[in-house]
């Protein structure tokens, strides 16, 4: 941050604007950032103050309680409107988009508010999901699930999906097409590779994961294991030094022919 | 204070002029100019009372300490102290294991058990947070478990998939067709059924679920110690039971800690003791009094757990099955599954009871790879005919040697010894749910999640067996 606010260190790691989410109250990193991890006053006192201690945790506790508030299972949605509408509300009320089958984009605006007609449709399957951005984690993907022909999904950005999540995604094998995880930071290889169920996927989005420890390599499994997908994002040569006739920085990944 | 194993004659007796020079070096030393050494630094002893006293710091004794921490009705209500034989854990079976955990099983309690771990390793950030420490990363792979089954061992595979069903594992059952189709790498002869865990099963890094437990229950307030147990001091007390019999009932009130490499030891005043030796566990069962009677008697059954030796080896096989892969369990015994991005694989097969080897020491056998798991794994995958070994290790099993199921739960007669051991291969995948039912045994007095009762200690001495019908 700015000089300015460097003599406010006290508040800085809590209420330091909107507070992201529990990665920054616990101290926790993801995977791009944070090496110069700066002792504050606050975690001066942690280590002195039981209370402060106690605080902390219970700030903390509290942050993953809101995350888990915002994944709950519709199901009287459900019994009253059927799974699409169920759907699509919890998405909406997530921050992504919806799109039903022949209807345009639904989004909500930048205020949250979004238009309820489609409870008017709601026996109209969802064709497609946009949930860049949202607060997804295991337990949400309940909703999602619940969207039989589901063709399109897009999970870009989404802090708190991760290979558990990916575990979860089989029972749209039949429909799913498109798939994006591109800059999921929790994704890695392991979580890649139970999209194997995913056979009908034509088009894999899987550039700008942090969490994967050879990317060439991966994208080369992943393209073996799927075949009749196109796996879109990494660069093959990422990894490997400038010019041929230098030895590759990892021997994993194969030389571009 | 601390002990040094010698007997200090009362007065009257001993050399006088000894203590009188040792009291003169004590006056001396309180003058100034002197180093003052009149307090023995006791900061490796562990602390000479504590509530509940856990034996063996692996992952099923840190997950009964974290429960216990978790569930008491109050802060800082109960003292825990974990004794550690070796902290480098450098033969303690969660380290050495495969990591796997699967729903699988054909027993109810176990798949309830599996199930809850699979969600507390889900939740494990949120579990084991503390605050100001990086988040853990477990290196879950959800890739799941291939069970195949031969012609005779179809229609138990089915009725246990019908009993994890009900309890809500998601596993699905392939004919050999669907496996070829799925798994191409397969070679499906001899396979008449297979059932696949398509959700909460794979494996992951059991090193770092114990570096994990290990800081939360640090935090939470857990005394830790590195020494052997010696001894229990225990009062009896004589009992008449309703027909009128005799028994004696124990109750351990003191655990003699011995420090490493030396002959130091601490009394320690306890309450409860839990038994999470692993494969030692018949050891510290035995320092107890369990077993010492007639034979055929509740005070002669004997805790049947003994240390038996696995070995896994790791090969690799440039051609071997892809990123996909689950953990496939073969119909001759035989496991492997992969490891990592690099072809490389990793595996191993149970012997049976008349190749187990002597489990003296971890060192590997080689021989046994060639002989008996090599043939079986190249028939069931023709790629794994060229691979080539790297590396191997072995580690023990706490095996069972009455049903191969855990025992959970205290003992009849030593009224406060309780036992979280015996898993035989299965302690890591269960541990969270067993240290919960532990914890609440000793807490509440009874189960009250999952109910653990058929593991009860009484089931050596009735012979109620409670079999597993698939052991990896």
């Amino acid at each position: 941050m700015a000089a300015p606010w460097a003599s406010l260190r006290l508040v800085a790691p809590m209420w330091n604007g909107r507070i992201r989410g529990i990665h920054r109250l616990g101290g926790a990193v993801a995977p791009e950032g944070n090496q110069k991890k700066k002792r504050t006053i606050l975690q001066f006192l942690t280590n002195y103050f039981y209370d402060v201690e106690a605080l902390r945790d219970y700030l903390l506790q509290r942050e993953m309680y809101k995350v888990h508030e915002k994944n709950r299972s519709y199901t009287w949605l459900e019994k009253q409107h059927g799974p699409y509408g169920a759907g699509a509300f919890f998405i909406l009320k997530q921050g992504g988009a919806v799109k039903f089958r022949d209807k345009e984009w639904i989004r909500p605006d930048k205020y949250g508010h979004f238009s309820q007609e489609f409870w008017n449709f709601c026996e109209v399957p969802v064709e497609a999901v946009d949930a860049s951005d949202c607060d997804i984690n295991y337990e949400g993907l309940d909703n999602l699930l619940r969207l039989k022909e589901l063709q399109s999904l897009s999970l870009q950005r989404c802090s708190h999906v991760d290979d558990w999540c990916l575990s979860r995604l089989y029972p749209l094998a039949d429909s799913l097409q498109e798939l994006s995880l591109a800059g999921c930071p929790r994704v890695s290889e392991r979580g890649l590779a139970c999209l194997h169920h995913l056979q009908n996927l034509r088009r894999l989005d899987i550039s700008d994961l942090p969490a994967v420890s050879n990317p060439g390599l991966t994208q080369i499994l992943v393209e073996e294991m799927l075949p009749n997908c196109k796996v879109v994002g990494v660069d093959w040569a990422e990894g490997l030094k400038s010019g041929p006739e230098e030895q590759p920085q990892d021997t994993a990944s194969p030389v571009p022919a | 204070m601390a002990h040094t194993g010698r007997t200090v004659g009362r007065l009257g007796e001993g050399d006088w002029d000894g203590k009188v020079s040792e009291i003169k070096k004590k006056i001396k030393s309180i003058l100034p100019g002197r180093s003052c050494d009149l307090l023995q630094d006791t900061s490796h002893l562990p602390p000479e009372h504590s509530d509940v006293v856990i034996v063996g710091g692996g992952v099923l004794g840190l997950s009964v300490a974290y429960w216990l921490k978790k569930l008491e009705s109050r802060r800082g209500a109960i003292r825990v102290l974990v004794v550690e034989r070796d902290h480098t854990y450098s033969q303690a079976s969660t380290g050495l294991s495969v990591g796997g955990i699967c729903q699988q099983f054909s027993l109810p309690e176990n798949i309830q058990l599996s199930l809850f771990s699979a969600s507390f390793l889900r939740n494990i950030n949120e579990y084991l947070a503390v605050v100001d420490a990086p988040p853990l990363d477990l290196q879950f792979n959800p890739s799941g478990y291939l069970l195949l089954a031969s012609e005779k061992d179809a229609a138990a595979m089915e009725s246990n998939v019908k009993v994890q069903r009900q309890e809500g594992a998601k596993v699905s059952l392939m004919s050999p067709d669907q496996l070829r189709n799925k798994f191409p790498w397969i070679n499906t002869e001899g396979v008449a059924l297979a059932s696949y865990g398509m959700e909460d099963e794979g494996w992951f890094d059991p090193w770092c679920l114990l570096q994990g437990l290990r800081r939360k229950v640090q935090s939470l307030g857990v005394l830790f110690c590195q020494g052997e147990v010696t001894r229990f001091l225990s009062s009896s007390q004589r009992m008449l039971t309703t027909d009128d019999k005799a028994v004696v009932l124990k109750r351990i009130h003191e655990v003699h800690v011995k420090m490493d490499r030396s002959l130091e030891y601490q009394p320690v005043e306890c309450a409860i003791v839990i038994n999470a030796a692993g494969a030692w566990s018949s050891q510290i069962a035995a320092l107890a009094g369990i077993g010492e009677g007639p034979p055929g008697t509740l005070q002669g059954t004997k805790l049947p757990v003994e240390p038996r030796k696995r070995d896994v080896y790791v090969w690799h096989c440039p051609q071997g099955p892809g990123l996909e892969t689950p953990l496939v369990a073969d119909t001759s015994g035989a496991y492997f599954r992969r490891e990592g991005l690099g072809s490389n694989y990793l595996g191993g097969r149970s012997p049976t009871e008349q190749e187990e080897p002597d489990p003296a020491n971890l060192e590997v056998d080689h021989d046994f790879f060639q002989d008996k798991v090599w043939p079986h794994l190249a028939l069931r995958v023709p790629a794994f005919e060229t691979l080539k070994v790297q590396s191997a290790w072995a580690g023990y099993y706490d095996y069972n040697t009455f049903d191969q199921n855990g025992v959970v739960g205290p003992h009849p007669l030593v009224v406060n010894m309780y036992f979280a051991t015996g898993f035989s291969g299965h302690g890591l995948q269960q541990a969270p749910g067993v240290g919960r039912a532990v914890a609440e045994m000793v807490l509440k007095g009874r189960f009250q999640t999952i109910n653990l009762s058929p593991f009860l200690f009484t089931r050596f001495y009735l012979g109620e067996k409670i079999q597993e019908n698939n052991i990896i």
